[in-house]
């Protein structure tokens, strides 16, 4: 006996609370990608993640809105054109960005860390002035709510399995593009020796561009899927921004796998946490876990070695 | 020691028009509540002090210096507010002699951890000593393994989240999210009145200046000119025989123990201290404050303190919304545009204006940006 | 093994790999006090890797590297520094925006705690030792002169003199007169034969005319091996060597 739960109880409990942290993993995962993306591909440290992804969910928030108004028939279809739509936009926000400022602070991350914080407080401005500083949710299709019941004690939402199931996807994508396909291969030159990528003809700036721009695309996705566990607001996206940073250096920031590794251990341990501890204690044990272990292990959970 | 220590003719001035503004004109010019108003600014110079010599200087990027700050600011607070919850004070509540939020909580009695501050000698050497002790184990959990710069500052974010939180949390212990108010007295002194906060403006502005001269002796040191060699090669400064995690070391350690004196003497003038200057924003506004000024300029960083916090209560008051823009305007600007802060703009064109032989200033080039110098100039 | 002690500097077994490419593979050689040995080899050879294992930039997988008694592949750079070892690299490492005064002073052996950096006095022992040692690598008239500013041959002399300032036992020189014009290759080539004097000295070096000028005895490695040993003529007329290295 443990806490007063039989240990078949806590199996239930553990798989109940990892489910329920589905749609919260899932958010981890893609926040965490696209920052393991830029920083962990191109070194950049974009202190602004969070108000990519906070796009995402306004993005959401405004596809309800508009199909709530104009296509009422199709809105249960409208959250998959949300995803799209918040991809594009973040994306194509994220190579502005990039374009605008990101490029000229090439190889000084400490400076960019706090251009970029700069950049957040400025976008979570515009968020206010736009969409004003109170918290807006979204709702959801009626399909996607409710659980599937797998057994007498567990449940999962269906909305985790959708998530799940787009996250999925994306990784699955991400893994392809940087590892197989031409693109991939590109961004891996730059990062690895950029003068040598541009002498066999390789436009850095470009490919830097559209690593940025994916990365934030992705972030954004994440703010659709973010709609699904907490209201929006302009200053949500600085919750998420320490701890997704803290899952990039965890699974060490160079190793794809490493970062999906901790970004379902982290928010595992988080959500397991919750079920016994405050909110707040919880995050703070599950921090002071992680804080502790890169103490002792500075390069992360999955350490590519590389020649010095 | 000393005997070696001398201000070239330049600095002194400059030292001294500083310590003129502060001490002088301030207290002449402006009121009660806004010199009470740049007191409190000038406790944040206590901790641009330390960025210069830690991230100007050694290029430790700290993004947790509101740890320090509050933690000192919480000592000086815990001592304070037992002073105000003597037993005659608190007579009213369930269990006298403990601060009133204790009692809220359902607190019997005082926590062990709060147990020493009844001292003024404890408290006052725990207000540097608690922060250095921190930075310490957090220097040397980081700099002996040689973790970099860039992972430090992240790990110093998330240090800074931890305790933010923690604090907040165990609101029985600490005050919670409204931190520790009402304080009163320090051995029956009343700090609240015009006429005492008048003299702790002084104590604050003089302290300030005392730290000012010891940054400066450690800048026109050798070990000054170490930390600089390490910001841009520490491999060779390890190959020189210096044990490069101990100068790190000293470093983080010389600016959390700034940081806490500066949050103590803000806990004096201000009357409070809470959650809300410990967390991840603040510290990152300790750093923007510093960096303005121009991170590698002491008397630099102090100036940029004064305005960046006179601009930032100008835009709070009459347009908030504006505010935000203005400082990410200022973040970005600072680092993309002005790397040497308005420090650098004074060396390169008001400086030649003035006619006074210098030796050559401290300067970060820009985008070429990994150009440490040497004279501590500034 | 007898006679071990005499050694100044004994390495035994060294070996490291790097992503399972074996750099240095079972290395042992043994270098006497005031020895003069040069290691010559094709690139790639390790020659760099054992100075850099040598003076702890890299970590050995496995062996031992006994200087003076101490063993120090457990040390920390600062402290094989410490011990008398002193390295100079390949490109010049000096401090470019502090002037060869200044560069010299840093080097000086002496305040190298946070304590004693921080009440280090530039007394006249460390001025006169510095001028001692300006002289000596022909930029004392050069003293106040910020090092960026140097020439590339004197910014190799330069390091040298940080190197002599520190008055190591082992003195490692990464190919020294490398990217030198021929001018100051004769100048360089007579402040080492100057400075190699009373201390030991391990040389890396191509330029095969230097190496049998200055060398006691030759060290040859190949692929992380050493494949020959012993005066220079006996190196230069090994079969191996000539096959992998000076060519036919």
């Amino acid at each position: 006996m443990l806490f007063g739960y039989s240990f078949a109880d806590l199996g239930s409990i553990l798989a109940m609370q990892g489910f329920a942290g589905l749609v919260l993993f899932s958010v981890f995962v893609l926040m965490a990608l696209g920052l393991a993306i830029i920083f962990g591909q191109m070194g950049v440290i974009n202190m602004a993640h969070g108000e990519f992804m906070i796009l995402g969910a306004y993005i959401t928030f405004l596809v309800e809105k508009l199909f709530v108004a104009f296509l009422p028939g199709a809105f249960s279809l409208y959250f998959f054109f949300a995803i799209a739509l918040a991809f594009c936009a973040s994306g194509l926000l994220g190579m502005a960005v990039e374009w605008l400022l990101i490029r000229h602070l090439y190889r000084r991350p400490l400076d960019t860390l706090l251009a970029t914080w700069g950049l957040s407080l400025i976008l979570q401005q515009v968020y206010r002035s736009i969409f004003g500083a109170r918290e807006v949710g979204v709702e959801l299709p009626g399909w996607m709510m409710g659980s599937m019941h797998l057994s007498g004690t567990i449940e999962i939402p269906i909305n985790g399995l959708i998530v799940m199931a787009i996250t999925a996807l994306i990784t699955a994508g991400v893994f392809i593009l940087i590892l197989r396909a031409p693109w991939g291969r590109q961004v891996r030159a730059v990062m690895q020796n950029r003068a040598m990528a541009g002498a066999v003809g390789i436009d850095a700036g470009r490919v830097d561009r559209l690593t940025f721009g994916l990365g934030c695309g992705i972030a954004g996705v994440a703010g659709s899927a973010f709609t699904m566990i907490g209201s929006t607001s302009p200053t949500a996206g600085q919750l998420y921004i320490v701890d997704t940073f803290l899952v990039v250096v965890f699974g060490g920031a160079q190793s794809l796998i490493g970062t999906i590794a901790s970004a379902f251990t982290i928010s595992q341990a988080r959500s397991t946490m919750e079920f016994f501890l405050s909110g707040s204690m919880a995050q703070v044990v599950v921090l002071l876990f992680v804080v502790g272990i890169l103490m002792l292990r500075p390069q992360g959970l999955f350490v590519l070695k590389l020649r010095r | 020691m000393l005997r070696n220590f001398s201000l070239a003719r330049e600095d002194a001035i400059a030292i001294l028009l500083f310590a003129a503004l502060i001490l002088l004109v301030f207290p002449i010019a402006l009121d009660p509540f806004r010199l009470n108003l740049v007191g409190k600014y000038l406790t944040y110079g206590f901790v641009a002090l330390g960025l210069v010599l830690c991230w100007g200087d050694a290029g430790i990027l700290s993004l947790g210096q509101g740890i320090f700050f509050g933690l000192g600011g919480y000592c000086m607070a815990m001592f304070l507010k037992l002073e105000a919850s003597t037993p005659a004070a608190t007579k009213i509540q369930s269990t006298p002699g403990i601060p009133d939020f204790m009692d809220w909580n359902q607190l019997t009695a005082l926590p062990w951890f709060w147990r020493p501050f009844h001292s003024l000698a404890f408290t006052l050497a725990a207000v540097p000593m608690v922060p250095m002790l921190l930075a310490l184990v957090i220097g040397l959990a980081m700099f002996k393994r040689r973790v970099g710069g860039t992972y430090f500052a992240i790990i110093t974010q998330a240090i800074a989240a931890i305790l933010t939180i923690l604090i907040i949390g165990q609101q029985g212990y600490t005050g919670g999210v409204n931190g520790i108010t009402d304080l009163r007295t320090v051995k029956g002194w009343d700090i609240r009145t015009d006429h005492a906060k008048f003299i702790l403006y002084f104590i604050n502005g003089g302290l300030l200046i005392l730290c000012l001269l010891a940054a400066k002796f450690i800048r026109a040191s050798k070990l000054g000119r170490i930390l600089v060699a390490m910001r841009e090669r520490e491999e060779r400064v390890r190959f020189s025989g210096y044990d490069v995690a101990a100068f790190k070391i000293f470093a983080f350690c010389l600016a959390a123990a700034l940081a806490g004196i500066g949050g103590a003497m803000f806990t004096l003038q201000v009357g409070f201290m809470s959650p809300s200057f410990v967390g991840i924003v603040p510290s990152i506004e300790l750093v923007i404050f510093c960096a303005v000024g121009g991170r590698t300029s002491l008397l630099g960083a102090l100036y940029g303190v004064l305005l960046v916090n006179w601009a930032k209560t100008l835009f709070s008051e009459d347009m908030p919304q504006l505010w935000l823009f203005a400082m990410g305007a200022l973040f970005i600007g600072v680092v993309a545009v002005l790397p040497s802060g308005l420090a650098g703009l004074y060396h390169d064109y008001l400086e030649p204006l003035v006619r006074l032989r210098r030796p050559t200033p401290v300067r970060l080039a820009g985008p070429a940006a990994e150009a440490g110098k040497t004279e501590a100039a500034r | 093994m007898i006679g071990k002690s005499d050694f100044l500097l004994a390495v035994e077994g060294l070996s490291v790999s790097f992503d399972g490419f074996k750099a240095v593979d079972d290395l042992s050689f043994y270098i006497e006090q005031n020895e003069i040995r040069v290691i010559i080899g094709p690139n790639g050879a390790g020659k760099t890797t054992v100075l850099d294992l040598i003076c702890g930039r890299t970590q050995a997988s496995a062996g031992s590297v006994r200087f003076n008694g101490r063993e120090l592949t457990r040390l920390k750079e600062h402290q094989i520094v410490r011990a008398g070892v002193g390295r100079k690299f390949q490109t010049p490492s000096i401090y470019e925006d502090l002037t060869v005064f200044e560069n010299l002073e840093i080097s000086y052996p002496r305040g190298r705690s946070v304590f004693g950096a921080l009440t280090f006095r530039r007394d006249t022992a460390v001025r006169e030792r510095v001028a001692e040692i300006a002289a000596m690598i022909s930029l004392d008239t050069l003293i106040g002169e910020r090092a960026e500013r140097l020439s590339h041959g004197q910014k190799q002399w330069l390091e040298i003199g940080m190197l002599l300032i520190q008055d190591p036992l082992l003195l490692m020189l990464d190919e020294p007169v490398a990217g030198m014009s021929v001018s100051e290759r004769k100048t360089t080539a007579e402040l080492l034969h100057r400075i190699i004097r009373d201390r030991a000295v391990l040389v890396i070096e191509h330029d095969m005319a230097f190496v049998e000028d200055i060398a006691h005895r030759v060290t040859v490695l190949h692929q992380g091996k050493v494949i020959s040993e012993g005066s220079m003529q006996h190196v230069k007329s090994d079969p191996r060597v000539i096959e992998v290295y000076l060519g036919h």
